[in-house]
């Protein structure tokens, strides 16, 4: 079978015609302004999308004035953001203040580098890829803690310290219900992952009913994990304004707001990636036409990031202490449970 | 035995300023929080931002202007304010009122509370952290304001009240357009509890929060939703029945457990018996004139009167010290936010920010109602 690989393709073009240590750094310039173009042009669509959807619930048109449909809003908006005055807090710890935005956004940049979009269409395989994706995505909430710490605002502290709080203790359930699944695919690498799926189904039906608890507590933990409603304790606006980032103007608000879509993007796109296999159609009925990977890799993270949307207009928040109680005293319990579930599955050989 | 304090540890109370300017305080209040942590030790309440001295201008005004000053403390009651100081007039000048001003009156009361406790759901939700809730409460406000526009021309601060009956006669379309909008909000009431009320979060939230006894209540002069949410009878409709609500049936909806949800509950009960009032009476107003004629120049007698009405928030009393001359001597207002306010260091202290706000919402303060 003919297999598709852009990247190889444009790899050997490029060693083709420059000599070899000028090429591969030629070739990370082109990587870094492939994914930051993606990153704009994601972040930009997914907030356009998170304000239609929310018009939709609520009984709102949503943006419909700029361009057509509205779908140029959320440009003006960044160009507005853009335009705006950065200002800083008196007495605020000038330099955490401005590098806080730069750890959110780098933290969520570098997660985006190791999810396929198409077969062998990704910046790099390691064979510790779930677990790299796991530790570098948790590095974003460093920058909020920071980012909350530096303002000098009370209520931007409370933020961040929930933040913290609620961040360490989603992280387990995250980790956990994802090595439910690397127990089913023996392997961390992400591309061994999508080819365990490919011979014998998805992962969600492959795994059945451990697979789906998994893929349920992945959803809530991850919710959490981006700090979205029912889990938005860290920029509760009715209690604390906006949060950690209430002194934050411009740009570095634009970051910790673009950050927060592409962490959405992340986790639809792990759960996609470990129980919805990858870019593979469903049922393979486009599998001889691998370029069409891209296309269900999206559409399945569209849906996945629906349901994120969903609960966010429909759900009222948390208190701190019920998150907490749902995180170490029903998820935690559940999740252990679960994986020693999975495992006996696994031996003795009741998966499909 | 010597008890151990490790310094390292030590924590420390701090206190933040939730308002002026703050989403959950609904207006221009100021609360000074003592806050160990999440867990609130102290709350008072900073009154004053928005005072205008409503009382000193009601001595120096007519009583027909007066009417117009209490649009602008509980601006979501409007109409049952300016029903309060017509009905103190009324009753000082011994002027009867003919039955159908006093039917419109009623009907329109009921419309008002109805918007209001609407509006409350809206923003309680907003409060709790589901937005949506919002949207759907303002969809079918927005009819009622249409209703009160087309009755007197004004969605909010109505006016539609003067002492001895109404500014106008009720539009033509008033009858249909209300009954359309029983027959519409029969359907979309049940719609908020799907969305809210049937929400475990939701119930988790408010369940077990805020807790007012009975007691508490009584001496701390709370009234309204927020007093029957503690189990005590204090509906004034009933009570002491004023314009035509001694010739509906309704009931008057009680909870004893005293908790936010009780408080919400109480409300959109209230809002099932709103309608009830509204259907008993919108097919049989009776004709008449819709205004008793008064003098130009209203002086009251010499002597102190009081009137107390049910507004969307609680009772609210008027008080007037009279000399005989065309100005009241002295005016006052005992307003149900303010009262109510007063219980939140009560219920609050030992929460958390989040219980405290949800508290905030199932109170339903407003503010130019507590800074009059």
């Amino acid at each position: 079978m003919k297999t598709l690989s852009i990247t190889k393709t444009i790899h050997d073009f490029i060693f083709g015609i420059l000599p070899e240590g000028v090429a591969s750094f030629v070739e990370w310039i082109l990587i870094a302004v492939v994914y930051l173009t993606f990153f704009a042009i994601a972040g930009l669509l997914l907030v356009y999308m998170e304000r239609k959807i929310a018009a939709f619930f609520q009984l709102r048109m949503g943006p419909n004035r700029v361009g057509p449909a509205g779908l140029f809003q959320t440009i003006a908006d960044a160009l507005k953001l853009v335009t705006k005055e950065l200002t800083i807090t008196d007495k605020a710890d000038k330099f955490l203040f401005n590098l806080a935005p730069y750890f959110v956004i780098v933290a969520a940049l570098v997660a985006l580098s190791v999810l396929p979009f198409s077969k062998e269409f990704h910046a790099f395989d390691i064979n510790i890829g779930v677990f790299f994706l796991i530790a570098v995505s948790s590095i974003g909430v460093i920058g909020i803690l920071l980012g909350g710490w530096a303002s000098n605002n009370k209520y931007a502290l409370i933020g961040a310290m929930r933040s913290g709080l609620q961040t360490i203790s989603y992280e387990l359930s995250v980790g956990l219900s994802i090595l439910t699944m690397v127990l089913l695919s023996g392997s961390l690498q992400v591309s061994k992952i999508i080819e365990a799926q490919q011979e014998g189904g998805w992962f969600i039906l492959q795994g059945h009913i451990p697979a789906v608890i998994a893929f349920m507590i992945f959803m809530i933990a991850g919710t959490a994990e981006t700090n979205r409603a029912p889990f938005d304790m860290v920029e509760a606006e009715s209690e604390l304004g906006a949060g950690f980032h209430t002194e934050y103007s411009g740009m570095k608000f634009a970051y910790f707001f673009l950050a927060e879509f592409i962490n959405m993007f992340i986790i639809a796109a792990i759960a996609v990636t470990i129980f919805f296999g990858g870019y593979l159609s469903p049922f393979g009925i486009t599998e001889a036409l691998p370029w069409l990977g891209v296309f269900w890799f999206l559409l399945k993270v569209l849906v996945i990031i629906f349901l994120m949307m969903w609960f966010r207009w429909t759900f009222p928040r948390l208190r701190v202490d019920q998150l907490l109680t749902l995180e170490w005293k029903y998820l935690l319990p559940l999740n252990l449970m679960n994986i020693v579930f999975m495992a006996v599955m696994i031996w003795l050989n009741w998966t499909f | 035995m010597k008890e151990i304090v490790n310094n390292s540890f030590k924590t420390e109370e701090y206190f933040i300023n939730m308002g002026p300017q703050h989403p959950a305080t609904h207006g221009v209040l100021r609360l000074i929080l003592t806050i160990d942590g999440e867990i609130i030790k102290n709350v008072e309440p900073d009154l004053g931002y928005i005072h205008r001295s409503i009382e000193k201008m009601c001595e120096r005004d007519s009583y027909q202007q007066i009417v117009h000053l209490t649009d602008r403390m509980d601006y979501l009651s409007s109409h049952i304010n300016n029903e309060a100081v017509c009905l103190t007039v009324e009753n000082a000048l011994e002027l009867e009122v003919t039955d159908r001003v006093k039917v419109i009156r009623t009907i329109i009361d009921e419309l008002t509370r109805l918007a209001s406790h609407q509006l409350w759901w809206g923003v309680m939700g907003m409060d709790v952290g589901a937005l949506t809730t919002y949207f759907y409460a303002f969809r079918d406000r927005e009819m009622i304001n249409d209703i009160f526009e087309e009755t007197c021309g004004a969605r909010l601060t109505m006016n539609y009240n003067i002492p001895g009956g109404l500014m106008f006669d009720i539009h033509p379309n008033f009858v249909k357009r209300t009954k359309d909008f029983i027959a519409h909000f029969k359907t979309k009431l049940p719609e908020y509890d799907r969305l809210l009320t049937g929400n475990v979060i939701f119930q988790k939230r408010t369940k077990g929060v805020g807790i007012l006894t009975r007691e508490k209540a009584i001496s701390y002069g709370a009234s309204g939703p927020v007093a029957r949410g503690s189990g005590f009878a204090s509906d004034v409709r009933k009570r002491h029945p004023y314009s035509a609500y001694d010739r509906v049936a309704f009931k008057q909806p009680l909870f004893t457990e005293g908790d936010s949800f009780a408080r919400y509950q109480v409300r959109i009960q209230e809002m099932w018996e709103s309608m009830s009032i509204i259907e008993q009476l919108i097919d049989n107003i009776p004709e008449g004139e819709y205004q008793t004629k008064t003098n130009a120049v209203i002086k009251l007698p010499k002597g102190e009167y009081y009137q107390r009405v049910e507004t969307a928030r609680g009772e609210l009393g008027v008080y007037v010290n009279s000399t005989g001359t065309k100005n009241p001597y002295r005016l006052k207002f005992r307003s149900p936010g303010f009262s109510n306010l007063s219980l939140l260091n009560e219920i609050t202290v030992g929460g958390k920010i989040g219980d405290l706000v949800a508290t905030m919402a199932t109170i339903d303060i407003v503010v130019p109602d507590i800074d009059r």
